[in-house]
């Protein structure tokens, strides 16, 4: 495996809210190799997008980064001065957020707006900017680069935006690029055009993405490992083919099965009862128990992480366990 | 508002007779519907473009384009296509929010309309926000119950009963009447919005991306709901929505729109195993999807260029610019809806051969 | 769904008691406001009734003990009017004038607005072309107009401040409704069918009230300072029945000669009146923002 480019250790985020203390991330760790593309996948409440924000540092009163570490090519991220990090983001780490209309400013044209980011990080002449912004533009399949780069937010398709946006993420050469649901918003058919464009961008220059999403089967397309988050703890992780064919936790098996394109004609679609229990009044022990059929007495004690590499779960009875698997997490 | 547009396909392969009168076969009937957006510019910006001589600039939105659509009593048709492509517009115009610029809709044989303002209360809507179409400042006892009230179907000294009967249809405990929106969670205000489409006891139901805001887990719960209730209570469904998997799981026939228009139209197995519109086929390639035994979706396929704009639809047909098999005639005539196969419709000058399944 | 239910108004009930200065100011505000309306009971004398007057006690200071034998605590004026009775009495007139001009302005121009935003189209335009006309001119240009025209008397000078005012409630209603107008929840209540009108009153309306009441605040005040403002001109209430700002301006002649408490004391009333209202009303105003962003 290459080196790892982010080490993530015992994170802990908590929001302080009029009926307590919620803690959107709770002691997740997980590390990011050069070139690797993971799928942080979960749904709403569950952290994931928390835990993007944290590891850029991006996390503002009421909310704090309590408790582990970020490290970033061995530097520490959590606690670093403000201006030591708005050094390193957009030049080593970037990135990419759901709604591009939010993201870009609105009043500037797109040439300023790379223009901006590039300043930010260095003093590139005005040619040298221009050529760069055009050359950024073609990598993320914006035809006609040259209109485009004259031309305001609004004067652009949601697409367009999209893409505009990671080509500013991409600008510095950053060695990881974080991408909140960056396809959500968009319809079907231009997600994948930037998905193919992502893959190979990122096969070119070599950049490690943490691809944020609710979408198991978008992630699937681009990410080469999964890790599963739930109630602000991560629950699951491996390899995506492994994660998706033999998931070992009931949550995840439960996200598969309910997907409609899981659904067998004329029955309804398997659904996982109840809801996602608020961060401020979870269950004590494993946050899923309520609505896991599997739970018994033991699941009122938090499950450890049991690490078997590739994969790590996060459940007393964890599902889909070949014999080997068991020896090996027994171990 | 409602002129009756010459039929530009042959009635006899609709099989599409126009009259009045019931016919559960076309329970919901959209007849030539078109609905086109003008915006024009304030008496003052007209004014002053008069007085230096510029012509005054309206633009035009071609929303929907002539579609007609027939729909069985107790059928689910799918609509599907991606932003742009008509399919709200025209779900609004089906459920009487809209009026059609030309064209005409009927429930059970009788018009929606009557003098611009929707006539019947026997097609009701589910909106997409649950947060937004639920009013912020009534409680939802108040909300569900004021249609039923209004129109006499629930005496006053009934309605908290009736609401309470609506509520738990849709999964909700009784106490839920006295509380506001924002004290739910998204899959609850979506719960409650259907109770308030049901609580007008209606026939037919327009439901618009009614999924799409949800949670995975929460939308299987939806979509179950949904399915039991048109058992239960033998609706008429129109469900839009973007997501191709959703629409194969409820729908029995599924029509695909693209820049207002309806390119392709038949039963839902066949549509997804055998398209034969070449956007239809693009659509489904592009999407990602897990297989059966969980592998990771297929390589997929993008499609290349960009959602043509409504306000100026180009020449011919639609897609040709975006189309891998377009040729010259494509981008003058404009293709026709016509028949490919038994219950199968695409608008196709040279639509796709059969794929083996 | 195990939360007790609060309502927003409890809720907002309980925002308000937690900023100590906003409180004080209610607290003060309500103490004026029994003042007012306790006034004919706690003051020694009724300075409207001119029999009451005894011009021989006109001009002193506070502190003297007037020929009908009780203590004029704050001083007389230059008709021997009790300043204390006064200032209650005046107190009174402003509140009146400045709530009821504000409470009838809020009703036509929030109904005004509603109509036109909702409606839109050529209603749409009338109506805000007639509010547009009406806000270029200033507000006191047109009280000062109407009051004259109109003459002296409590009537026609709440008629002269709200045609004054109701142009902002319109505007900002107008503004409101049009934006509530395209949200789905008007949609679906047309779509029922409902009727427009109902529509438009029991569903966008309430929608529409927090920006509303946030002018209202504003607004209160502002009729407070205007009515004194054309009392003080000499227009709106008539001599016999002295309001804050006529009083303020018969002393207007005395400050430099040293009787300084016939404007100055009616002067502070007025002001601390004005301040509590902006206060409470500031609190108002920044406890309904972050809301409108749920």
């Amino acid at each position: 495996m290459s080196e790892v480019l982010l080490e993530v250790r015992n994170l802990a985020t908590e929001f302080a809210t009029r009926s307590g203390v919620a803690r959107a991330v709770d002691g997740v760790s997980f590390d990011v190799h050069a070139g690797e593309i993971i799928g942080l996948v979960g749904e709403s409440g569950s952290g994931k997008s928390v835990t993007g924000y944290s590891i850029l540092g991006l996390i503002d009163p009421p909310g704090r980064v309590a408790a582990g570490s970020v490290k970033l090519d061995g530097q520490e991220l959590v606690g670093m001065p403000r201006s030591q990090l708005r050094a390193l983001r957009g030049r080593r780490i970037a990135m990419v957020f759901q709604d591009p209309m939010s993201t870009l400013n609105a009043v500037l044209k797109v040439s300023t707006q790379m223009e901006l980011a590039m300043r930010a990080h260095g003093n590139p002449g005005k040619q040298e900017m221009r050529q760069r912004s055009l050359q950024a533009l073609a990598k993320v399949g914006i035809p006609d680069p040259e209109r485009r780069l004259d031309a305001y937010p609004h004067e652009l398709s949601g697409g367009m935006r999209q893409r505009v946006a990671i080509a500013i993420a991409f600008l510095n050469n950053p060695g990881l690029v974080i991408c909140d649901e960056p396809t959500t918003a968009l319809d079907v058919s231009i997600q994948a055009q930037i998905l193919i464009e992502m893959r190979t961008l990122v096969r070119e220059a070599g950049v490690s993405l943490v691809w944020i999403s609710h979408d198991l089967a978008t992630v699937s397309v681009l990410a080469s490992r999964l890790l599963v988050m739930y109630a602000g703890r991560l629950i699951e992780e491996g390899p995506t083919a492994e994660v998706l064919r033999r998931p070992h936790h009931p949550y995840t098996q439960g996200l598969i099965d309910s997907l409609p394109s899981r659904a067998i004609p004329g029955k309804d679609l398997l659904q996982i009862p109840g809801s996602t229990p608020s961060l401020t009044a979870l269950p004590s022990g494993c946050a899923f128990k309520d609505r896991c059929a599997h739970a018994t007495a033991a699941c009122d004690t938090a499950p450890a992480q049991t690490i078997a590499p590739p994969r790590t779960w996060r459940c007393h009875h964890p599902l889909n366990m070949n014999a080997a698997t068991a020896v090996q997490a027994a171990s | 508002m409602s002129t009756r547009a010459a039929p530009r396909v042959n009635p006899a392969v609709h099989g599409m007779q126009l009259g009045a009168g019931s016919d559960p076969a076309r329970f919901i009937l959209l007849d030539a519907i078109t609905r086109r957006f003008s915006s024009i510019p304030p008496l003052s910006e007209r004014l002053a473009k008069r007085i230096t001589g510029q012509k005054a600039s309206t633009t035009v939105v071609h929303a929907v384009e002539d579609v007609s659509l027939v729909v069985a009593k107790g059928e689910t048709l799918g609509l599907v296509g991606e932003s742009g492509c008509g399919k709200s517009t025209l779900g609004r115009v089906a459920a009487g929010i809209l009026p059609a610029t030309m064209g005409e809709a009927r429930i059970d044989g009788e018009p929606l309309m009557r003098a611009g303002r929707k006539h019947t209360t026997r097609i009701q809507m589910v909106f997409q926000d649950p947060f937004a179409s639920l009013n912020p400042r009534m409680r939802i006892g108040d909300t569900i119950a004021e249609g039923p009230i209004a129109h006499g179907l629930v005496k006053k000294s009934e309605a908290a009963a009736d609401v309470v009967r609506w509520l738990q249809a849709v999964g909700l405990d009784a106490d839920a009447a006295q509380r506001f929106p924002h004290q739910f969670s998204g899959g609850q205000r979506q719960r409650v919005a259907i109770a308030r489409a049901l609580a007008m006891r209606p026939d037919a139901l327009i439901c618009d991306e009614p999924v799409a805001s949800l949670d995975v887990s929460i939308q299987a719960q939806i979509i179950n709901l949904f399915l039991q209730l048109r058992r239960d209570l033998n609706l008429t469904m129109l469900f839009i929505s973007h997501d191709l998997s959703v629409v194969r799981h409820v729908s029995d026939r599924v029509a695909i729109m693209y820049l207002g228009r309806i390119v392709e139209l038949g039963a839902t197995e066949d549509i997804f195993q055998n398209p034969r519109h070449p956007y239809t086929r693009a659509l489904l390639d592009s999407a990602p999807r897990l297989a059966a035994d969980g592998a990771p979706a297929q390589e997929i396929q993008p499609i290349s260029g960009e959602l043509p704009s409504p306000i100026n639809p180009p020449p011919g047909c639609a897609f040709h610019q975006r189309c891998a098999f377009a040729q010259a005639r494509c981008q003058q005539e404009r293709p026709l809806l016509r028949q490919v196969d038994r219950q199968h419709e695409a608008a196709c000058h040279f639509p796709l051969q059969e794929t083996n399944t | 769904m195990t939360a007790p239910i609060e309502t927003p108004l409890r809720g907002f009930i309980r925002e308000f008691t937690q900023d100590r200065v906003a409180v004080v100011a209610f607290v003060v505000l309500a103490l004026i406001v029994l003042l007012a309306l306790l006034a004919p009971w706690i003051t020694p004398q009724d300075p409207y009734d001119l029999s009451n007057l005894v011009l021989k006690d006109a001009r002193r200071p506070p502190g003297f003990v007037g020929s009908k034998g009780f203590t004029h605590w704050l001083g007389t004026d230059a008709q021997g009017r009790d300043l204390y009775s006064g200032i209650l009495y005046g107190l009174r007139i402003s509140l009146q004038v400045g709530l009821m001009a504000g409470a009838i302005a809020f009703a036509l121009g929030a109904s005004l607005g509603t109509l036109a935003g909702f409606a839109g189209g050529r209603t749409e335009t009338l109506i805000m072309r007639i509010i547009d006309l009406q806000l270029s001119f200033p507000a006191i240009l047109l009280a000062l107009v109407l009051a004259a025209l109109l003459g002296q008397g409590k009537w026609p000078l709440i008629a002269a401040l709200v045609t004054a005012q109701y142009a902002y409630f319109a505007r900002t209603a107008h503004g409101a409704a049009s934006s509530e107008r395209s949200k789905d929840y008007v949609e679906a209540a047309l779509s029922t069918p409902l009727s427009s009108a109902r529509v438009a009153f029991r569903h966008v309306l309430p929608n529409c009230l927090p920006p509303l009441i946030v002018v209202a605040t504003v607004q209160v005040a502002n009729s407070i300072a205007l009515e004194a403002t054309l009392s003080f001109l000499g227009l709106g209430m008539p001599v016999s029945e002295p309001s804050l700002g006529m009083l303020i301006a018969n002393g207007f002649q005395y400050m430099l000669s040293g009787r300084y408490w016939i404007s100055i004391y009616p002067g502070i009333a007025l002001i601390v009146l004005i301040v509590a209202i902006n206060l409470v009303g500031d609190q108002i105003r920044d406890q309904l923002n972050p809301r409108l962003k749920r």
